[in-house]
Parts: C-alpha cells; sequence; structure tokens
C-alpha cells in the first residue's frame, strides 16, 4: 500500500468521526445528509498533522464547531460584520455544492481549535492546496498568481473561477467551470474594460472569441469536444505566450492546437514552416499567425481564405506584390474567391519549395497543380509565371523590356500630346478672348456652325 | 449611289426649325452612314470595357471593389466584357473589310496616299511643327486637310490598340487552346500589355481625344460632326482649308451637300456624345484617384 493509501484511509476513518460527531450533535445534520465520497475522491488530505485520531482528539482537544453551529449564525444571514454587512452561507448551496460533505473548518481550519464564539471577523484564508496541492501549484506558475504577487487585486484566484461555498463539479452542467460555461467565467474579468484596464490585460479577445468558429461551436452548436479558453490556455498554468513555458508560447501553439488539430499540426510540422519554426526560427509563422488566436474563422469561407493573402503577404513581400500584377491577384483583390489564392497552388499547411518534389508547385507536379482550375494545362501552359516580376530583368527578360517600352510609350504619349493640349488650349483662348475684344462682345464659337464669325485665318 | 440615298432619307427626317428653314446652310457630308454606326459601336463597346476591365487594373484602388460589385460581380462583369470585346471585334474586321472592299472591288487606291488616306505623310509633320508655331504666335495656322496629323495619331493608336489588345484579350481568354502553341510565359507579356495599352488607350481617348473633339474652346461643348456625319460648310473651310478648296474645285461641295443635320440627329447625337464624355472623365477622376492613393 502506498503512502497515498495510508493517509486515504486515516482520512477514511477521520471523516467517519466527523460525521458521527456530527449526527450526535443537535439541528440539521448538513454533512450527513451526503454520502461519504469525500476520502475516495480526495485522497491525500488534510495533512496528517491537522488529522488526529478520533479517540485522541475526544480527550485532548475542544470539539471544533459543527456545520450546524455556524450555519446556525451564518445560515440566515445574522451573522454581521463589524461594518453591519451580513456574511452568509446558503445552507442549500452548500449542501448541494461538491464540497457538501466536508465540514466548514475543513477549509476554515483555523476555526478548528476551539475557538471563543463569536470568532474574529479576520480568518484565516482558506488554503485550496491543502486537497489541491497539484492545481495550486500549477496556479502559482501562472500569470494570475504572478500578478496577484505583484500586488494585483484583480488577478484571478481560485474564487474567482471556482466559486466559494457552491463549488460544483466541472461535470455539472450549471458548473462556473462546466466546459460550456469556461468562457463566460473567464469573459466575466476578461470582458470587463475595467479590469482590462487595471489588470495590464492587452486587449479584450472575448468577443472575437464569441465569434470564431471555436466560441459559436461552443454557444451555438453546443459541442463539448470544441475548445474552450482553457484548452488551449490550460485551467491553472495559464501563462502569457510570451512566456517560453505557456501552452500559447511560439513554439508552442502547433503542439497545442494540434491536441485536436492531429492531422493538420502534422502536416504542418513536415513543411517548411514547420521546419522552420522547429529549428527555432521565431520569425516562421505557427497556427494562429494565419488563422489568429481568437477570432478563428471557417477556413472554407471566401471571407477567410481573401484576407490570408495578405497574411501570407506580410512575409512574402515579394511574392504578393507579384501575385497581384497577375489576373489572379486582382481578382481576389476585388474580393472574389472563384480564382487562385496563395493555398491553391502552395498547399495550406504542408508549404513546400518548389525544389521538393512533393511540393505542388514542384515542375512535376505543376501541370496537376494548375489543371485543378485549368483542366487542359499543358507543359507550355504551366510556363506562365504566376509571380513575374516586371521589374527583374533576370528572371524574365522579355517582361522587363516590355514593361520598360510600354512605360516609355505611355511617358512618350501622354508627355508630348499633353504638352500639345495644353498648347492649343492656351492659343485657343488666347484667339477668342483677342477676338472678343475686336467684337467688342461676347462671340459664340458655335457661330461658326451657321457659317460666321470664325472664318478666316487666326493669327 | 448609297451617299445619294441616305441623304434622301435624312432629308426626309428634317423637322425644319424657323432659323434651320429661313437661311438654309450648306452642310457637307464627312462619314457616312457606316462609319458613324462602327464609332458609335466602339464608342459604346470601349467605354464598356474600359469600365468592366479598371477595376481589375487597379484593384487596388479604394473605389475597385464597390465598382466591381456594383457591376454585378466579377464573373458578370467578365461576361459584359468578353460580349464588349467581341462587338469591338466585330467593328475593327467590319472596317479593315470595307477597307479592303474599297481597294479590291472598288480599285479606290485613295487610302494609300493622297488626302483621304490615313497613312502619315510628309506635310503632316510640316502641319505638326506649324501647329506647334501657331501656338506659340509664330506663324499662321497650318493649311489643314481632310485628315490631320493629331487624328491620324488617333486613328492609328487605336488601330494597333486593338491589334495588341485584343490579340492579348484573347490570349487571356483562352489560355488553354493558345498554350498548345505558344510558350506559357507569353501570358505574361499579355497580360501586362493588355492592361498597359488599355492604360493608355482609356487615358488617350478620354483626355487628349476628347479635348481635340469636344473640349477646347473651338469645339465646346461637342464635335456634331461624328454624329450627325456632316459639318457646315464654313466649319470645314476654317478647319480644313485644303479639303475645302480642292472640293470647291472638283465640285465636291455639290457632291457631298448633305443639307443641314435633322433636330433629331442632334438631339440624340447630344445626349449619346455628352453621356460618353461624363462617363470618360469620370472613369479618368477614378484613375488618378487610383495613382495618387497608390
Amino acid at each position: 500500500m502506498s503512502t497515498r493509501g495510508v493517509i486515504g484511509t486515516g482520512v477514511a476513518i477521520w471523516a467517519l468521526a466527523l460525521s458521527l460527531s456530527v449526527r450526535a450533535h443537535p439541528g440539521p445534520a448538513i454533512a450527513a445528509a451526503a454520502p461519504h465520497p469525500v476520502a475516495k475522491t480526495r485522497p491525500a488530505v488534510p495533512p496528517a498533522s491537522v488529522a488526529p485520531k478520533p479517540a485522541e482528539r475526544a480527550k485532548t482537544e475542544p470539539i471544533p464547531p459543527s456545520n450546524a453551529d455556524c450555519l446556525a449564525c451564518h445560515g440566515d444571514g445574522s451573522a454581521v460584520r463589524a461594518d453591519g454587512r451580513p456574511v452568509v452561507v446558503k445552507p442549500e448551496a452548500f449542501e448541494h455544492s461538491v464540497h457538501g460533505p466536508l465540514s466548514c473548518v475543513d477549509c476554515h481550519q483555523d476555526l478548528a481549535k476551539g475557538i471563543e464564539f463569536p470568532h474574529p471577523e479576520k480568518l484565516a484564508k482558506v488554503d485550496c492546496s491543502t486537497c489541491h496541492p497539484d492545481s495550486v501549484a500549477k496556479y502559482k506558475e501562472g500569470v494570475h498568481a504572478r500578478e496577484r504577487a505583484k500586488g494585483s487585486i484583480e488577478a484571478a484566484r481560485c474564487v474567482d473561477c471556482h466559486g466559494m461555498h457552491d463549488i460544483k463539479p466541472k461535470s455539472d452542467p450549471e458548473s462556473r467551470t462546466y466546459h460550456l460555461n469556461i468562457a463566460a467565467t473567464c469573459t466575466k474579468c476578461h470582458g470587463d474594460a475595467d479590469v482590462i484596464r487595471k489588470g495590464g490585460i492587452p486587449s479584450d479577445v472575448t468577443k472575437l472569441f464569441a465569434d470564431s468558429i471555436h466560441g459559436l461551436a461552443l454557444s451555438k452548436s453546443g459541442l463539448v469536444v470544441a475548445p474552450t479558453c482553457s484548452d488551449c490556455h490550460s485551467a491553472h498554468d495559464v501563462r502569457r505566450r510570451d512566456d517560453p513555458n505557456s501552452h500559447v508560447s511560439k513554439m508552442h501553439v502547433p503542439a497545442t492546437c494540434g491536441r485536436c488539430h492531429e492531422g493538420i499540426s502534422n502536416q504542418f510540422n513536415a513543411g517548411a514552416h514547420g521546419m522552420a519554426l522547429a529549428k527555432g526560427n521565431t520569425g516562421a509563422p505557427t497556427c494562429q499567425t494565419c488563422h489568429t488566436a481568437h477570432g478563428i474563422q471557417r477556413a472554407e469561407t471566401a471571407s477567410w481564405q481573401l484576407s490570408v493573402i495578405g497574411q501570407c503577404g506580410t512575409c512574402h513581400l515579394d511574392r504578393i506584390a507579384t501575385f497581384r500584377d497577375t489576373f489572379h491577384g486582382q481578382v481576389t483583390n476585388l474580393g472574389f474567391r472563384t480564382v487562385a489564392s496563395c493555398a491553391d497552388c502552395h498547399g495550406a499547411h504542408e508549404m513546400l519549395p518548389a525544389s521538393d518534389p512533393r511540393s505542388p508547385i514542384s515542375k512535376a507536379r505543376l501541370v496537376a497543380t494548375c489543371g485543378k482550375c485549368h483542366p487542359n494545362a499543358s507543359e507550355n501552359f504551366v510556363k506562365y509565371d504566376p509571380h513575374a516580376d516586371k521589374h527583374r530583368r533576370a528572371g524574365n527578360p522579355v517582361l522587363y523590356f516590355t514593361a520598360r517600352f510600354m512605360t516609355i510609350l505611355l511617358a512618350g504619349v501622354f508627355g508630348f500630346f499633353g504638352l500639345h493640349t495644353t498648347m492649343w488650349f492656351m492659343k485657343e483662348l488666347h484667339v477668342r478672348r483677342a477676338r472678343r475684344r475686336r467684337a467688342g462682345e461676347p462671340v459664340a464659337v458655335h457661330g461658326a456652325r451657321s457659317g460666321e464669325g470664325t472664318d478666316g485665318r487666326d493669327r | 449611289m448609297a451617299e445619294t440615298a441616305e441623304r434622301e432619307t435624312e432629308a426626309a427626317d428634317v423637322q425644319p426649325r424657323p432659323a434651320a428653314a429661313a437661311v438654309q446652310v450648306r452642310h457637307v457630308r464627312r462619314f457616312d452612314r457606316a462609319d458613324r454606326y462602327l464609332h458609335f459601336l466602339m464608342m459604346c463597346s470601349f467605354l464598356g470595357l474600359a469600365a468592366t476591365g479598371l477595376p481589375l487594373l487597379f484593384s487596388e484602388a479604394p473605389w475597385a471593389k464597390a465598382w466591381a460589385h456594383a457591376l454585378g460581380g466579377f464573373e458578370f462583369g467578365g461576361t459584359v466584357h468578353r460580349i464588349l470585346a467581341v462587338t469591338l471585334i466585330g467593328v475593327f474586321v467590319t472596317h479593315v473589310g470595307r477597307l479592303l472592299h474599297r481597294v479590291i472591288v472598288k480599285k479606290d487606291y485613295s487610302i494609300f496616299w493622297g488626302p483621304s488616306s490615313m497613312v502619315p505623310q510628309p506635310r503632316d509633320i510640316a502641319d505638326l511643327f506649324g501647329h506647334f508655331k501657331w501656338f506659340v504666335g509664330a506663324g499662321p495656322r497650318p493649311i489643314f486637310d481632310r485628315f490631320t496629323y493629331w487624328e491620324k495619331f488617333d486613328y492609328w493608336a487605336v488601330f494597333w490598340g486593338m491589334a495588341i489588345i485584343g490579340g492579348s484579350g484573347l490570349m487571356l481568354w483562352f489560355p488553354e487552346q493558345f498554350a498548345r502553341v505558344l510558350p506559357g510565359w507569353l501570358f505574361n507579356i499579355a497580360l501586362l500589355v493588355h492592361g498597359e495599352e488599355a492604360l493608355l488607350a482609356v487615358g488617350f481617348i478620354f483626355t487628349i481625344h476628347f479635348f481635340n473633339g469636344h473640349i477646347r474652346p473651338e469645339k465646346f461643348p461637342m464635335d456634331m460632326v461624328i454624329f450627325t456625319g456632316s459639318l457646315p460648310e464654313a466649319e470645314l473651310r476654317h478647319e480644313r482649308p485644303a479639303e475645302h478648296e480642292r472640293l470647291r474645285r472638283t465640285g465636291g461641295l455639290d457632291r457631298l451637300n448633305a443639307g443641314p443635320p435633322s433636330h433629331r440627329a442632334l438631339v440624340v447625337g447630344r445626349f449619346v456624345g455628352t453621356s460618353a464624355v461624363i462617363v470618360g472623365l469620370t472613369l479618368v477622376v477614378l484613375i488618378m484617384y487610383a495613382f495618387l492613393t497608390r
């Protein structure tokens, strides 16, 4: 039997004794009303030091107050603070909470040692780690605890997410930490402009998430398999994305997303972007570079597919510029998705250079790739360069010189005729003014139409 | 013969206005009916081609997206562009066919040289310099003949433009078929010249041609000759003294006497011409805007 098992047995004995003592006491038997899974579900604690053997305790220590004792004052709000605010624990809520089988003093341990009643207003802080050491240890590493340690009063504590006396197991649809409720629980603070400002939270992402494919899958489709905040950020070990150990740090994002999108993360890791990232190139894109972190949209929508072209263009500047010179680039720029965008030729996740024979843009596969849209594409057809750069002489000299010729032609024609037209205009204005002065009255130019006025040579 | 019949038809159309009836001004025919219809078709298709093509060429301009969607989307715009392209190619082929007919059937070789020819001749260079001299007040206005040097430039610009834009457009329309015989990189060239030539044509027609024909003080608001087919004799004498003199000598003034254009022809011509100018200038403004916000 392991140490854990020994302790567990101790707890079971202790809890049994406790429930018997409650039963013996007058008043409502709250703890005893519930069955007794406590020892099984929380085997580790309370520590042996605070769990004396019942016989021993009966002799040496005062009997701690029962739940009924506590609720006698706190159950109906008759217990008030110095300033008059009541300190209420709703008996019903506590009874139905996951901690219902426990007694008040299991958490409020400083009241277990025969204290005078009414007890002082300030009690010791409840230490959840007594029973939940792993979760609390993770929490201590996270951004919430660190901000608390720095003096923040906004950063979440255990009770901010889990509640206080009414905590339900996360499997209970009423629980704050039930899968479909987590987003709302986090939004309480992360969607609150006041908390965002005071807490130094970079931005409000809750609305983005709510409208995202993940958010809608939760709220609209009710999918418990859809990810919520804690699936990417973890429940307790929530860290900033610039923390290398964060689940959402650049290096960890593919693995985090890959927990659900395993097939995609395999493709990504095999591609140029994934390999660059694996080599430690932090300039390489990860999932959220293209898909965004919170406002992730359905990849099938035209609007998203069009917007991602710009995403590719943030790194591949020369490629986006030459793409926009082509029909593909122009039509997509106008907001129509019927023509090829980046991923149609290059693939979406397993991006590979043209030199790799597996790449859809490799020489061997080009006819098939172009053939997806142009069914009769031939070897000749795929000699078209979808990223031809008219400014680079080396790449396509004929295109380069044609572009130069066209520029000179346009500049020449517009330059010459611009001058010609301007001079002609000035001259005709001058002639008209001179004629008007001679005639001493305005002369209609259309006089010419009825056969008078403008005949003769103008000088 | 055809011209006579046409004149008679138009004479019947005349709704004599008091002034026109009182002073019968002799009008001289300059363009026959087919020329005017071809110009009308070319004008409409060209405007439509420009309107449906420019959003692609300036796809990054702030107006392009709204414009393309307002035109009914990229597929519909593309269909309209192709229908108009076929129309314009039809105009081009008809024009060339008419020229061939003149040469082969009528044995009329005047299109190759002389005053009725569009071929640039030494006289045009002299006229060009003479015109510049007149602009700066250093000489008389050149004595222009039937077709001036800037009209010849217009003509050849359109002729060359139709061949280049039409040819490259067909390549881009049927890339897979053309790729059977042409290397793929030619499509890069086709795409480039289709857009650049179009920009040249649109820019030239909607500024220089509009100015020459409609906006300069002597012509403002509109030169009606391309819509009515004829112009007053005095205007001919003023603008093209050489042609007037030749017609006078050879009896052409009587042969080509058209009478004043009908009221209906003037109204229709003004409406069509004004609409075209408004559409064209709007497109020019959009192009300018695109360049400035680039």
